[in-house]
């Protein structure tokens, strides 16, 4: 199977999610304290993957017969995937006690959606990448209905099924189609060829619905209606995971296949269809976000507009854009997972706490929380010194420099009208005061996770140098 | 280069002594106030020092400090002052513990929240004057807005979320169009410079070399900032409700500094790297500037609330500044300069006053007063020197920078029309008008109302605020040389960097003189 034992020590942070997902069955079956073991045991599984990626970032290759790339930026999305996930986990403790619903599966299933999307970000042929999606999605499916008493719960299921399964019909036609065309699947072939091939209209049509299968994934309008209801529905720590791994993966993914894209003048083919739903996204999130009443909806409109940022590296379509990408990544994923864990903590046993009404009058109850959110949404803004902000301007400068300055004009407009909800919640927690009582139930291990994740956002923020030439490097 | 690290250990001291306070027991409102006070003090000293180490007759940016911060980018931590920010540095420094000191009784609440947001206004002001490279200038440009944005929503007036909520989003509109040309400029940089930069000693070279098509939008975008902070009319309706709603305290650094962070922006970026756009525009520009003079005058005029009043004023006044800034003579800008720092003493100390009065009465409305002269006459007088301050009473300093500014408009070869000055002058006189005349309703005649009896007189706190604002205004009004003389190469310079690239010959200008 391995060549050598180098490609295996390469291959490490998949085999120990692999690993970690086989004792987590065998912890779940024979052991009567799983719900105690578990969530940790995942922890360190994940911990484990993303600092063996980070540490031996610089081992670039490719391993197990031109399938799979280690290494670079691909070990960057490992690393964000797993300490994201390892978040999650935290959040979930004590989330999943609140409503008393917990299930091993819940954990084994979360390390494997880290395996699909581990599988997309290091793909280097077209198979792997729906071998990865397929293991995320169908995970991510589970995951939306594990409350499974919970009427809207099943409907985020289903619908996410539905539609997410109609989302896999285009790129799997997309696939093939390409592979028609290019009568391969290797990735690396296609890059090179790039080119060439597009002088076919299959290829071309290929690639567009591969780009349409993906928009689903990154939750892009017009192909983000199970956006705002999946989030709603689902469990809020793994709305979190959605939101952030569930994104990255897809970017990552659409990194590692149309690399070409950012390579030369070919891939400017693709570049309208890439700018009219980045437009389209921002706006459309930044505005319908506005009338949003609940909190997770809100996100659920943010995550589409911020989906719009994100294609703007795409439509740049040069090298600043791939790095500007994975910044906003990174970002994105820790500032989201501490919106939606400091959600997940503050909501109540049966829903309550959930309207963003709830929260006004935070600043003096929960000082400590609220100045947490309050930074996290003027991250989200994009103002500085945090690092939301730094992420824009990195792509704005791909936009620039790839002659799309209007795509940039329109970014920043978008971003001023998104101000205005992000800051509502601000307004909400300092400006008003509440006399309602709220009841929440204090989490230590929530805690912890949110708090590191708006400390990676102050430092990703005030000093992005280090991760920066750490992403750049490898382009 | 040698590098200098007073102008880091000035944004250094509020930075930490912020967090520092953070430490300390929020019902100890007391030692938070005296540590905030002793922190903005030692940074008022640090400025001093900064002052005594600059060199006037060098008429580039001093007292630098550059490191590498986020290499990949070519940014660089790189500070510096040349005349024309020291003066607003030390306007910024040594209003801000004065008006801690003013809010020593008006802020009762929250006490140790305030004074964070206080001390990290002040790193982010400091910051955006003292900031030589574009990417850290927007820093602090933008991250000031979150003290600010609390300080008006948390402890203002009764509409304090609506005003808080109008000033960031109006301001936040304004500087992302902004942070789109500072990247388009650093993008351009790679052209003739090969490497992508955001450093404004190296832009200053490079972009007055954009053609004229483009310059004009590059212009645009940064003016159309920068006129929202000043505000230039007709972008000055956040400036009201802003004004009116933040606290005294909140007021007096948005008059006295906030509002110069614009106008230090057009002449720090908009003239020196847009010269040829900024000629192209002078005249319009001016004619915005005049309205705005004589519209805010008028409104002035009419407004019942004298905070409301004091407000519409720096409409006005912010005016005049911009018009010298157009004028592009260096007597225009050297008022202009010295103007902003007027307008920051003047201004500031009418809302420390209207605070006084306002924390006593609980009513701004001029209606609800009368023939207060002689219920407290030290407050009487204090309120008529810091009107005729405000007015440009020769011999005070408003004087010496509204002549200037008319002086240099007057023979301006780019506006070369004396319509403009004459019209400019008018807002003098409509200043006289809505001051004196608030002045008399407010202090003259009978006593009508009767919650006004026993009204006391300023404290000795009180006093002791004010009297340093007016121990400078005295100064600049009669002695103006020591400060004129600090901005007077940097103007000089600024000028210089105007004319010369630009294909007008200086002879027929009429400034081959001022330029070498």
């Amino acid at each position: 199977m391995f060549n050598n034992a180098q490609e295996f020590f390469n291959l490490l942070p998949l085999v120990i999610i692999g690993a970690g997902i086989v004792f987590s069955l065998l912890i779940e079956m024979y052991s009567k304290k799983s719900e105690l073991l578990l969530p940790w045991f995942s922890v360190i599984i994940f911990l484990a993957a993303g600092l063996h990626s980070l540490y031996y970032v610089g081992d670039v290759s490719i391993v197990l017969q031109n399938m799979l790339a280690t290494g670079g930026n691909v070990n960057v999305f490992y690393a964000i995937f797993t300490f994201g996930a390892a978040i999650v986990c935290l959040l979930s403790i004590d989330y999943i006690k609140k409503y008393g619903t917990y299930f091993g599966e819940y954990y084994i299933i979360l390390q494997s959606s880290v395996l699909g999307m581990m599988l997309m970000a290091g793909a280097k042929d077209l198979f792997v990448i729906f071998l990865g999606l397929e293991i995320m999605s169908v995970s991510f499916y589970i995951l939306a209905g594990m409350n499974r008493k919970k009427l809207n719960a099943n409907e985020a299921s289903l619908k996410y099924f539905l539609l997410g399964s109609f989302a896999t019909g285009f790129i799997v036609y997309g696939i093939a189609l390409i592979y028609g065309s290019a009568h391969t699947t290797s990735i690396d072939f296609i890059t090179s060829n790039f080119a060439e091939l597009t002088k076919n209209i299959l290829f071309i049509t290929g690639v567009l619905l591969f780009l349409i299968g993906f928009s689903f994934k990154i939750a892009a309008f017009p192909f983000h209606m199970w956006v705002p209801d999946v989030y709603e529905g689902s469990p809020t720590t793994v709305a979190a995971l959605f939101s952030t791994g569930g994104k990255a993966a897809a970017f990552s993914a659409i990194l590692a296949t149309l690399f070409a894209l950012f390579n030369g003048p070919a891939g400017n083919l693709f570049t309208p269809y890439l700018a009219v739903i980045s437009v389209l996204s921002m706006f459309y999130g930044s505005i319908v976000a506005i009338a949003q009443d609940n909190f997770k909806r809100m996100l659920a409109y943010s995550s589409i507009s911020h989906a719009g940022y994100l294609a703007i590296g795409l439509a740049a379509g040069n090298h600043d854009a791939i790095a500007g990408i994975i910044f906003y990544l990174a970002a994105y994923t820790f500032m989201n997972l501490a919106a939606f864990g400091i959600v997940s903590l503050l909501e109540g046993k049966d829903e309550t706490n959930l309207s963003i009404n709830s929260y006004a009058g935070l600043g003096t109850r929960k000082p400590l929380l609220a100045a947490l959110l309050a930074i996290i949404m003027f991250s989200l803004a994009g103002i500085p010194p945090f690092a939301g902000f730094f992420g824009k301007y990195y792509i704005f400068i791909a936009a620039v420099k790839a002659h799309l300055t209007w795509l940039a004009i329109l970014g920043v407009l978008s971003s001023a009208i998104s101000a205005y909800f992000y800051l509502r919640i601000v307004v909400l927690m300092y400006f008003k005061s509440s006399e309602d009582e709220f009841v929440f139930e204090p989490s230590n291990n929530a805690m912890v996770a949110i708090i590191f994740s708006v400390l990676l956002v102050i430092l990703l923020g005030v000093f992005p140098g280090t991760f920066l030439d750490l992403i750049t490097r490898f382009i | 280069m040698e590098q200098n690290l007073l102008l880091t250990y000035l944004i250094l001291i509020p930075l930490i002594g912020s967090f520092l306070i953070l430490f300390i027991k929020k019902e100890q409102t007391n030692i938070i106030r005296y540590a905030a006070l002793g922190i903005s003090t030692i940074a008022f000293i640090v400025s001093l020092v900064i002052y005594f180490q600059f060199d006037s007759a060098n008429s580039d940016f001093q007292l630098i400090n550059e490191i590498e911060w986020i290499k990949g980018l070519n940014i660089h931590y790189h500070v510096g002052v040349d005349g024309m920010s020291l003066l607003l540095v030390l306007l910024t420094t040594f209003l801000t513990p004065l008006t801690l000191i003013s809010s020593w009784s008006s802020i009762k609440d929250k006490v140790k929240e305030f004074t964070f947001f206080f001390l990290m206004l002040e790193v982010g002001m400091l910051g955006v004057f003292i900031s030589l490279d574009l990417f850290l200038f927007y820093i602090f440009w933008e991250a000031m807005l979150i003290p600010m944005y609390f300080i008006i929503g948390i402890w203002g007036g009764k509409e304090r979320v609506y005003a808080a909520v109008k000033f960031f989003i109006y301001t936040m509109f304004g500087s992302l169009l902004m942070l789109v040309a500072i990247v388009w400029l650093a993008v351009y940089a790679i052209g003739p410079l090969g490497y992508f930069t955001t450093n404004l000693i190296d832009l200053y070279k490079v972009a007055p070399q954009i053609p004229m098509n483009i310059q004009i939008w590059m212009f645009l975008a940064f003016a159309f900032s920068f006129a929202i902070k000043v505000p230039l009319f007709p972008l000055h309706t956040w400036l009201p409700d802003a004004h009116v709603q933040a606290p005294t305290a909140g007021s007096v650094i948005l008059a006295g500094v906030l509002l110069k962070m614009g106008t230090y922006g057009l002449l720090r970026f908009n003239l020196p790297l847009f010269p040829e756009a900024s000629i192209a525009a002078a005249p319009y520009i001016s004619v915005l500037a005049i309205i705005g003079i004589i519209y805010g005058a008028l409104v002035a005029m009419v407004q019942t609330d004298i905070k409301k009043l004091v407000a519409y004023s720096s409409v006005s006044h912010l005016g005049f500044v911009v018009l010298g800034i157009f004028a592009m003579t260096q007597e225009s800008i050297q008022g202009a300069v010295i103007q902003m720092v007027n307008h920051g003493l003047s201004t500031g100390a009418l809302f420390l006053l209207v605070g006084v009065i306002y924390e006593r009465t609980h009513t701004r409305e001029i209606a609800d007063y009368g023939g207060i002269a002689k219920l407290v006459p030290v407050f009487s007088f204090a309120f008529m020197f810091a009107s005729l301050s405000s007015v440009g009473l020769p011999g005070l300093n408003g004087f010496v920078g509204e002549f200037l500014i008319l002086l240099g408009t007057f023979q301006s070869p780019i506006l070369n029309s004396w319509w403009y000055t004459v019209f400019a002058a008018s807002g003098v006189i409509f200043a006289a008008v809505y001051l004196l005349w608030m002045y008399q309703r407010v202090f003259f005649g009978k006593v009508t109302n009767p919650k006004l009896d026993g009204l006391k007189d300023m404290n000795a706190r009180e006093i002791f605020v004010l009297v340093p604002i007016f121990i400078f205004i005295v100064w600049i009004g009669i002695y103006p040389g020591t400060f004129l003389k600090v901005s007077d190469r940097s103007t000089a310079k600024v000028v210089k960097q105007m004319y010369n690239p630009v294909k007008v010959s200086p002879v027929k200008l009429g400034l081959n003189q001022s330029s070498k």
